[in-house]
């Protein structure tokens, strides 16, 4: 492993930890009523820290994608111009078919996150073969 | 486009690892320039010909032209 691969995976490492991190948080703020967290205040402050370590994984994730090396981007690159496309086009396609009743369940935003992430990890593998 | 890397790096007896360490990229980028798959930005071809000693026309060859 040389010096750039032990460097990328370091700040792989730190984009997990923040990303878990958010996740909790996340989790911890949409199960708030099943805590028992009947204060909006407190609930108010859970959805800050959420906001406040979100914003720490996407500076996670900025350093990440900026010390890539120049292939690597470019696999990043290309994944993220399918996800993007994806998720607009198919999104909202999905959207329509919830407005128009063709489909017996509501257009969660859940699913879009689903979606966006398979196409992205699709993406990121369909990448990394081609180039291998 | 074609390269000389991978002769000029077994003339200099040097792994793609040690290659990748000397222009600071992955080994899997150094693979994909060697076989033809990605061509690397100009600042990183200007790198690679400053490691062995040639201009970067000695080591990388448009076959457009």
């Amino acid at each position: 492993m040389n010096a750039h691969t032990q460097k990328a995976k370091k700040r792989t490492i730190i984009l997990a930890i923040w990303t878990a991190a958010w996740l909790i948080s996340l989790a911890f703020v949409s199960f708030s009523s099943e805590l028992n967290l009947e204060s909006h205040m407190l609930t108010l402050a859970a959805t800050l820290v959420n906001l406040i370590i979100g914003l720490g994984m996407i500076w996670a994730n900025r350093n990440y994608i900026k010390n890539l090396d120049e292939l690597q981007k470019k696999i990043q690159l290309d994944a993220m111009a399918a996800t993007l496309g994806i998720a607009v086009v198919v999104g909202l396609s999905y959207s329509l078919l919830d407005i128009n009743n063709i489909i017996p369940f509501d257009a969660e935003i859940s699913h879009l996150v689903f979606l966006i992430g398979i196409t992205y990890a699709v993406g990121i593998a369909i990448g990394a073969k081609k180039y291998q | 486009m074609k390269n000389r890397i991978k002769v000029l790096r077994a003339e200099q007896n040097m792994t793609q690892a040690d290659l990748a360490n000397h222009v600071e990229v992955s080994r899997q980028t150094i693979n994909a320039i060697e076989k033809g798959k990605f061509d690397p930005s100009l600042p990183l071809a200007f790198k690679i010909a400053k490691l062995f000693e040639r201009t970067i026309e000695e080591i990388f060859i448009d076959e457009s032209l």
